[in-house]
């Protein structure tokens, strides 16, 4: 019961934190020299016709009236519409959602199969070959650009191997070289988390007690370190996965998949605040969900964490 | 008096801290080659001067690295790439430290004086970095691009407003861990100015955190200025910068994969030697961590 009354006050604790964002952001773009009456009308606009869609769009009323404005709609989820192409914003931020989550997920899917395993099997046998060859590799993948990694996978898989679809979306094939490039720094940080808290774990006196009573060293780890290693790794999933939303940007744009990514750097080199403004707002919101659910899970976890406090 | 005996115990510490760094084979491979490209950049007006190198030629487009003196070739307009890559390397790591240091400014004044003054002060300008973690840092420099406009000045003060909530953060915590030590209320028992007591005697002591997640940062803002530049959202074409180069050559990587090589190399680089960097001030500063 409590768990639901947690929620609960966690998802109320959300909108003064939208409420800010908008706040930063409505000032932020505010700052904008750009004037969006005349970039909605092209260069040869008249005067009069400029005013009379700023006042249309409410552009001539003080900052903080539209900015009330802006928030009324906001609550009734009314982000306004594009001033490129006139769509409105949540409906378009709901096409090309499915796409981002879809990359987003795939990538944090297989990084953290992948990743916590290795950090623990590093750990285990930590200074071994297999510690030092997961190290350089999270190394290398922390210092790589992921446009460049996305570069280098492209000619490798598409050009010179012909397995996989160079760009565009369609089939779940056209997924795995973006997920891959995407979950590739998911991946270092998975290993780099698991491995640095599992040998905190090893380090502790209960796994001295277990294998003094006579567990054998794999189901010392098993039963006892395992577990207990897992919570900082969960928070870092959550992270990451907000990580893979913000970095869906780059990679969305090199493979071409029509999700929230290219959209938003189409906004930006336009100009487009309702868009840029609407995109971030419910990111925030979805990474806060995210960030929710992180909290539950480790508290799932490791009963010792107490979200009443 | 009381300075005389300080003074070999401070500068101990730090001396301790200096030895242990030295001793972190990695941290100082990342030393030599940071200095190394910082020297390659900076002196790169004496010996490869820009107007002489980087001039479109077209007889001389995708020559191959060796070719008509061209050390790593030249690229679709017969620019000489080992000249772009350098002057490039000005605007990705120069200006990956202006972020850090515009970032880091900021953060130390918002999270100093939250963690000093607490109270109202402290919720209020709290509060409000925590409505700024709320967005992905990438989201909101690209927001602020949206409302500056492109160019590497925008950029960099975008890149800089994204990483402050963090560097508020960890410097309001080292604030917080060391206002409540005697020898803070030492010092104000003497009457020592709040100013002076943040500058002389908590900062020394807090530095350590601040200057690793610095330099751990730094890796990323070199990232992050060359995923702009590459989506075009950074530095503006012709200007030479890492990512930019990149996006420029992109049609011809496939055949010409030097092109996309030497700059990607670069980028990686730079980023693994500040990296090593920080990863041995951590341990250099708080051995414990170690691992």
């Amino acid at each position: 019961m409590y768990l639901v009354k947690y929620t609960i006050k966690r998802l109320l604790m959300l909108i003064p934190v939208i409420l800010g964002v908008t706040l930063i952001l409505y000032f932020v773009l505010e700052l904008s020299p750009s004037n969006p009456a005349l970039q909605i009308l092209g260069a040869d606009a008249s005067a009069e016709q400029i005013a009379a869609l700023e006042h249309e769009m409410g552009l001539d009323q003080p900052i903080i009236v539209q900015y009330v404005r802006y928030i009324l709609g906001v609550l009734r989820l009314d982000f306004g519409s594009s001033w490129v192409s006139g769509y409105d914003v949540l409906d378009t931020f709901m096409l090309r959602l499915p796409d981002t989550l879809m990359l987003a997920f795939t990538a944090t899917l297989w990084a953290v199969a992948l990743g916590i395993p290795i950090g623990i099997y590093a750990a285990v046998k930590q200074y071994g070959v297999f510690d030092y060859g997961s190290m350089v590799l999270t190394m290398l993948l922390f210092s790589m650009p992921s446009f460049w990694l996305a570069i280098l996978c492209q000619i490798l898989f598409c050009l010179v191997l012909h397995w996989l679809p160079a760009t565009g979306v369609g089939s779940l094939r056209h997924f795995i070289l973006p997920a891959l490039v995407l979950g590739a720094n998911t991946l270092a940080s998975m290993i780099r988390m698991s491995r640095t808290s599992m040998l905190d774990v090893l380090r502790q006196d209960y796994i001295r007690t277990a294998r003094a009573k006579g567990a054998s060293k794999a189901a010392a780890i098993v039963h006892h370190a395992v577990g207990n290693s897992l919570v900082p790794v969960i928070t870092q999933i959550g992270i990451s996965f907000a990580g893979c939303i913000g970095g869906a940007v780059v990679t969305e744009s090199i493979f071409t998949i029509p999700g929230l990514g290219s959209m938003l750097i189409n906004a930006v080199k336009a100009r487009d605040v309702p868009v840029v403004m609407g995109t971030v707002i419910l990111v925030a919101i979805i990474v806060g969900v995210i960030n929710l659910v992180v909290d539950l899970v480790c508290a799932k976890v490791d009963p010792r964490i107490d979200l009443a406090a | 008096m009381g300075k005389t005996e300080n003074r070999p115990a401070e500068r101990s510490s730090w001396q301790l801290i200096a030895r242990r760094f030295s001793k972190n084979r990695l941290a100082m491979a990342g030393v030599a080659l940071l200095a190394l490209m910082l020297l390659a950049i900076l002196l790169a007006p004496a010996y490869m001067p820009y107007d002489e190198m980087i001039k479109e030629d077209v007889f001389n487009r995708l020559q191959r690295p060796g070719e008509g003196g061209h050390l790593l070739g030249t690229d679709e307009l017969g620019r000489d790439l080992l000249a772009r890559v350098l002057y490039g390397g000005r605007i990705s790591l120069l200006g990956g430290m202006a972020t850090i240091a515009i970032a880091f400014a900021a953060g130390c004044l918002i999270g100093g004086a939250a963690g000093y003054f607490g109270g109202r002060l402290d919720t209020v300008l709290m509060r409000f970095i925590d409505m700024l973690m709320a967005i992905p840092p990438v989201l909101l420099a690209m927001a602020i691009l949206t409302a500056l406009g492109s160019g590497l000045v925008n950029l960099i003060i975008s890149l800089a407003i994204s990483q402050i909530p963090r560097f508020a953060r960890v410097v309001r915590s080292a604030v917080l861990t060391l206002r409540g030590s005697e020898y803070i209320e030492a010092a104000r028992c003497y009457g020592c100015s709040s100013m002076k007591i943040i500058v002389r005697h908590i900062l020394p002591n807090g530095i350590g955190p601040i200057i690793v997640s610095a330099t751990l940062t730094l890796g990323q803002i070199i990232l992050s200025i060359s995923s702009m530049g590459f989506l075009g959202l950074g530095v503006a074409s012709p200007t030479p910068e890492w990512g930019t180069i990149i996006s420029e050559n992109m049609l011809n990587i496939r055949y010409y994969p030097y092109l996309g090589l030497v700059p990607g190399v670069c980028i990686c680089l730079a980023v693994m030697a500040v990296n090593f960097i920080g990863d041995g001030l951590r341990d250099a500063f708080d051995p414990r961590t170690g691992n």
